[in-house]
């Protein structure tokens, strides 16, 4: 361990931009860690911090900037290069070989190997650091056989194995119980009170506020600030992540709202791995109305809205459609219903990427006439649908045989939106609809969007994008950890700041009582 | 000025590149495998055309390369079928020695002195064992993720080894001197041949189930839904098609065909079961299947070349004393290329000179709406 001044950081990141096609995930980003310190980069989905972070770590290349390490410029052309200047990233999906042992898992990518492994120093040396960390595991483990947060704890130790002396953390806390987290957080303590940097990339605030130094707010890849922890607060934090209200505007005609088409009560269901994702949802939407749902990713959005078309079982409660239960019915019959659903993954839920557009255009629809005639399929009228859906949500692609791998992620949405909305669907689940999208398809996406409120759809419109929620909704509905925090009927009037806490996790009158006083939330 | 070299993804593979990448595989192979000939000390011209004149030159090498293709062409159906749905069926093999034991079973118990009967339950007991072969294979995979490669590759072991017990023990004719093979079958449950050759009725099926699974694939219901869950299983799952249900009707399928090819090799040429009745076309259907890329109809096609290959191979091994493992060896290069060749297929390889970008516009960039 060097002599350092904690005025001289590890790390300094100068003018990062980095541009995907059409998209710019980094503009002119200015970063810089300091031994010692937990440095928190803050964001919504699609701000930019991973990417930040994957250029830091090596895996891609800044359009322009510079990075210095000890006041060396360095280029990095794969994570080895970035290791081997003390730089490690624990990512949100470790990579780590589940058949293998924890020890084995250790030396994974390590140059210069002896042909026979010295398990027996390999094992010491992970018994001394997991010590000095407490980072317990055991090392004759097989990864499979670990939880998620021992698994952590394994990519966190190889990062330290490898002499990382700056660890970069992605999201580290939304795969973890509270119980776990806390574990995490003494380790990093640990870490920085010996001179490492740790940069602790977060949605949450309670955990920015908690655990780092400094923070770092980036908002669609653009740097909003870096700010001393310590000075500031969460309400002020939620601002700068979440930016000012109505940054744009869209035209929203006023309807009144009609029958209830959705209503779910008492909804619970679980995750993937068990856990309960989905806790006693309630909330209705009506005619002419959509329901926007807020709140960070991966408290129960995506598993309530696969509830609703039938793709995840429902525990206990129950889901009606226009007054019939569907509870637990078969994605067929939610289809057959009008249950309409625009998932965020395009490519891997929505469509089939090696088909062609027109073999894309009827998966709804493919068992109904004119499509499907006594179980044949009717290719020509296949055809035509597809070429009137092309043109009618202006899909543009080459033809209607070019295999959907193939378009843009707007030209993507652009399909996905015209099968899903082309016969007036009853309701429609819209989940991050206009993720990814540039200005002039996210514009059309929300058009598209309201125009089917107009038509009397119900619309669930699930989002991150706190801007896009407040412009579109009627009611807002905020989840946190798979329960509806409350269901706010004038969003657009309600302060930024009682929507941020509510998505950290703080009850509804009590979040809007809070911030009309005036007064600071302890 | 340097020179460098860039990978990209083709958007659209034109139909002469389809035809071109096929053909130009499979020339390598053929190339590489002269090379290999020469170094086995014979004339790879000579072999070549010894091959062709062998399998090609007259109508007995014709009617022996048809009579080869026959159960190539519907075992090479049944793994397409499973192929296409991103299911890896390796057990053709085994599901054509079940179907073949099942057909000896039923000659055995159920003999019926009549062609016509006797047809029909054979090729339905053929078809249930092979099918069923498959199915639980198709089961496991569905069910609880069991790998089928695995278990379909180990179940033809199981087969083979249940083929052997019958063969070597009961089902052993007394009259066969301890030959491990069962009594020539009764005329009535033999599939007629026709022109005095060794082709027998089973062209018939090798010629209409490619036809069928054609029709199946491109313009049914069905088909749209196998082709959709082989793709991408989810978006099959959020269209509302059942993924179990389907592997297993799917594998049921696949084994069922190749049972009903074990069936017509039986009962069409061999007349009696005996041990190592298959000669691996199990698994030369695999290549056949890649080689056709799944396309029911190319596989007649390549079914009838193989063939030759087959039929040649055999003669090469008497006249040019190879052995006939060496014919594996030119099988195996063809694969390779083939594989290889897919590559092609989707990227394209660019040649250029850095300091002179030139990039192809792609869709999202010229979109600009």
């Amino acid at each position: 361990m060097g002599v350092y001044t904690s005025t001289e950081p590890l790390v300094r990141m100068e003018q990062i931009t980095k541009r995907f096609t059409g998209v710019t995930a980094n503009l002119d980003v200015d970063f810089d860690i300091r031994p010692g310190e937990v440095h928190a980069l803050l964001g919504e989905n699609g701000a930019g911090k991973s990417t930040l972070m994957n250029i830091l770590y090596g895996l891609y290349r800044p359009d322009s900037g510079t990075i210095l390490v000890s006041g060396d410029p360095v280029s990095f052309s794969s994570p080895r290069d970035a290791i081997h200047a003390g730089i490690g990233m624990v990512h949100q999906h470790f990579m780590l070989i589940p058949s293998q042992t924890v020890w084995e898992n250790m030396i994974l990518g390590l140059e210069k190997l002896p042909a026979v492994l010295p398990k027996r120093s390999i094992r010491d040396r992970i018994l001394s650091i997991s010590g000095q960390y407490g980072l317990m595991v055991d090392p004759d483990a097989h990864i499979w056989q670990l939880s998620i947060g021992e698994q952590q704890r394994v990519a966190i130790l190889q990062m330290l194995y490898r002499q990382a002396n700056i660890l970069v953390l992605d999201e580290p806390t939304s795969v973890l119980t509270p119980q776990e987290a806390e574990h995490l957080f003494t380790t990093v303590r640990q870490m920085t009170s010996e001179g490492h940097g740790v940069v602790f990339i977060s949605h949450k605030m309670d955990e920015v506020m908690d655990l780092s130094h400094r923070v770092t707010i980036l908002r669609k890849g653009r740097l909003v600030g870096t700010v001393e922890t310590a000075s500031t607060t969460k309400e002020r934090l939620a601002e700068m992540m979440i930016g000012q209200k109505m940054i744009f505007q869209i035209e929203k005609k006023n309807i009144a709202p009609g029958r209830p088409l959705l209503e779910c009560a008492a909804i619970c269901a679980s995750s993937d791995r068990g856990i309960p994702a989905v806790v006693r949802a309630t909330f209705s939407v009506r005619e002419h109305e959509i329901l926007g749902i807020a709140g960070v990713a991966g408290n129960g959005q995506q598993e309530l809205c696969e509830t609703l078309v039938g793709l995840r079982e429902v525990e206990s409660g129950s889901i009606h459609l226009d007054g019939e239960n569907l509870t637990n019915s078969s994605p067929k019959t939610f289809i057959e219903k009008g249950v309409h659903y625009i998932p965020a993954d395009r490519k891997g839920t929505g469509l089939v990427p090696n088909m062609n557009v027109s073999e894309n255009s009827i998966l709804k629809r493919y068992w109904n006439r004119p499509v499907s005639k006594s179980g044949f399929i009717d290719w020509k009228e296949v055809f035509s649908f597809a070429r009137s859906l092309v043109s009618r949500y202006s899909v543009s692609t080459p033809s209607m045989e070019t295999p959907v791998r193939n378009l843009s992620g707007g030209n993507l949405q652009k399909l996905m939106l015209g099968r899903e909305l082309s016969d007036s669907p009853k309701l429609i689940l819209a989940v991050h609809p206009t993720w990814g999208l540039d200005v002039a398809a996210t514009k059309f996406v929300r058009e598209q969007l309201l125009a089917q409120r107009e038509q009397g759809s119900a619309v669930l419109l699930v989002s991150e994008d706190l801007d896009e929620l407040l412009a579109m909704s009627d009611n807002l509905a905020v989840m946190f950890k798979g329960e509806i925090m409350g269901v706010l009927d004038s969003p657009a009037d309600t302060p930024v700041e009682s929507i941020g806490l509510m998505m950290a996790g703080t009850p509804a009158e009590e979040a809007l009582s809070s911030i009309s006083e005036g007064g600071e939330k302890s | 000025m340097k020179l460098s070299v860039k990978i990209e993804p083709r958007l659209e593979t034109s139909r002469k590149l389809g035809i071109a990448i096929p053909v130009f595989s499979l020339a390598s192979a053929l190339l590489s495998g002269a090379v290999f000939l020469f170094f086995m000390g014979v004339s790879p011209l000579q072999a070549y055309s010894t091959i062709l004149r062998s399998s090609l030159g007259d109508a007995y090498g014709l009617s022996e390369t048809i009579v080869k293709a026959i159960p190539l062409a519907m075992a090479a159906i049944a793994v397409m079928l499973s192929f296409t749905m991103l299911i890896w069926n390796i057990g053709a093999e085994g599901q054509i020695f079940m179907g073949a034991m099942a057909t000896a079973a039923a000659v055995r118990y159920l003999f019926v002195d009549n062609h016509a009967v006797m047809f029909l339950i054979m090729f339905t007991a053929a078809g249930i064992a092979g099918g069923v072969w498959g199915a639980v294979a198709g089961y496991l995979r569905a069910r609880w993720s069991v790998n089928e490669i695995i278990t379909t590759l180990m179940l033809n072991y199981v087969a083979m080894n249940l083929l052997n017990y019958f063969v070597y023990g009961p089902w052993r004719d007394p009259a066969s001197l301890g030959f491990p093979m069962t009594a020539p079958f009764p005329d009535a449950a033999r599939l007629p041949s026709f022109w005095n050759t060794r082709i027998h009725a089973g062209l018939f099926l090798a010629l209409l189930l490619p036809l069928v699974f054609w029709i199946v694939l491109r313009f049914t219901r069905w088909g749209y839904e196998i082709r959709v869950m082989g793709e991408n299983p989810k978006a099959a799952g959020f269209a509302g098609m059942s993924y179990l249900k389907n592997v297993v009707l799917v594998m049921f399928l696949s084994g069922a065909i190749a049972g009903i090819a074990g069936m017509c090799e039986l009962s069409g040429l061999q007349g009696r079961l005996q041990h190592g009745f298959s000669g691996g076309y199990g698994y030369t259907a695999i290549i056949v299947a890649w080689l056709a890329r799944l396309h029911p109809i190319a596989i007649l096609l390549v079914s009838f070349l193989m063939g030759i290959l087959l039929v040649g191979g055999e003669t090469l091994q008497i006249v040019m004393r190879l052995p006939l493992s060496s014919m594996l060896v030119l099988q195996g290069l063809i694969l390779f290329f083939v594989l290889g060749g897919e590559f092609f297929r989707k990227f394209r390889i660019r040649i250029f000179f850095r300091g002179v970008p030139n990039p192809q516009p792609t869709i999202s960039e010229k979109e600009g709406n």
